[in-house]
């Protein structure tokens, strides 16, 4: 008697888990993702205080679906240096701007097609476009749109560009 | 009448939706079909050609020199490119075309790899767009499906592009 109850249990916990494990990874591939940010290099956004805990935010994977993204969004993308590593940072440019770089190889840069140009609120602390230059979109691993911990810092994220930090207009170049 | 509709309607989306999950977590860890058009891997894969690529080996980074992959194309995230691993990371290429007199080389920097088609005549690869992110490599090309005459593995690259580096076994 407690065998064949003990034998239903496990069938049933067995298909329970074969509806609960592939919902659970498409969520995560698709919909949404947790991610714990680590480091200083979007200060203050993200991070404010290195010495507390470190915000969690979550990620929209739906809206990066077909790769669009807007100025000032901060995004997660796999990193060009790794790719097991995911690196969290504001995009400044699109395809088509041109972008007065802070500290790469070369001044001004006019980002690719396919490619957009990300970097770290916190300047010289982040390594980001003006180390590795433009990322190309298909890195794009998805959108930060709320900080989900800790609980006093609930908040959504709204897209804005730092100041002085964006694509230079048509006019600009002349100079 | 009306519950029970309801109640195989539900059961209709809850089976839709467990279905899904699956053939999802299917495509996206174990393997994909793919149809090739284009000729940058001829003779090895030619125009309509059916492949299954695995994405196990991507996503475990175990990707070699030599290997065939399909990787998102670096200006146009919608598309995609079927390629040679030529070098990974920390590896020497060739820039220079055979023709060429003085061969000039370069190093594949962290994270990247440097991809080229078989028929170095007409593709368009890294010899032009440079080394692409490892992070966009989608699968490894691990078996031919259609035309029925050439199904079976892939064979080994027909240019000698491949630098055996000092370390490698052979």
């Amino acid at each position: 008697m407690a065998a064949t109850a003990g034998w239903r249990y496990v069938r049933a916990f067995v298909s329970g888990l074969f509806v609960a494990v592939p919902v659970t990874v498409t969520v995560l591939d698709r919909f949404a993702y947790v991610a714990r940010v680590e480091g200083a290099s979007m200060q203050p956004s993200l991070n404010p205080d290195s010495g507390s805990e470190c915000d969690v935010v979550l990620l929209n994977r739906w809206s990066v679906r077909n790769y669009e993204v807007r100025r000032g969004d901060i995004v997660s993308v796999m990193s060009p240096r790794n790719p097991q590593q995911k690196i969290i940072k504001r995009v400044i440019g699109l395809e088509g701007d041109f972008i007065r770089t802070l500290s790469y190889k070369n001044r001004y840069v006019r980002v690719p097609d396919g490619h957009f140009w990300i970097e770290g609120d916190h300047h010289g602390h982040s390594l980001d476009s003006n180390s590795f230059g433009p990322v190309s979109v298909g890195l794009l691993h998805g959108r930060a749109s709320h900080i989900i911990w800790p609980p006093n810092r609930w908040q959504e994220i709204k897209p804005s560009l730092p100041p002085h930090r964006g694509p230079l207009a048509p006019e600009e170049e002349e100079g | 009448m009306f519950r029970r509709v309801l109640g195989n309607t539900l059961g209709f989306v809850g089976y839709t939706v467990q279905y899904g999950c699956i053939a999802h977590c299917a495509f996206e860890y174990i393997g994909e079909f793919v149809v090739c058009s284009g000729p940058s891997m001829e003779p090895t894969i030619v125009n309509h050609d059916i492949i299954f690529s695995e994405r196990m080996s991507r996503h475990l980074c175990k990707i070699q020199k030599g290997d065939i992959v399909i990787a998102k194309s670096s200006f146009d995230p919608n598309m995609n490119i079927c390629k040679r691993v030529i070098g990974l990371e920390g590896d020497k290429v060739c820039t220079s075309s055979p023709s060429d007199v003085f061969k000039t080389h370069t190093y594949v920097p962290k994270g990247h790899v440097w991809l080229e088609g078989d028929n170095l005549r007409n593709s368009t690869d890294s010899r032009s767009y440079g080394p692409i992110p490892y992070a966009l490599i989608r699968g490894r090309v691990c078996l031919k499906l259609w035309p029925p005459h050439s199904f079976g593995t892939l064979s080994e690259s027909p240019t000698r592009r491949i630098i055996k580096a000092q370390r490698d076994s052979d």
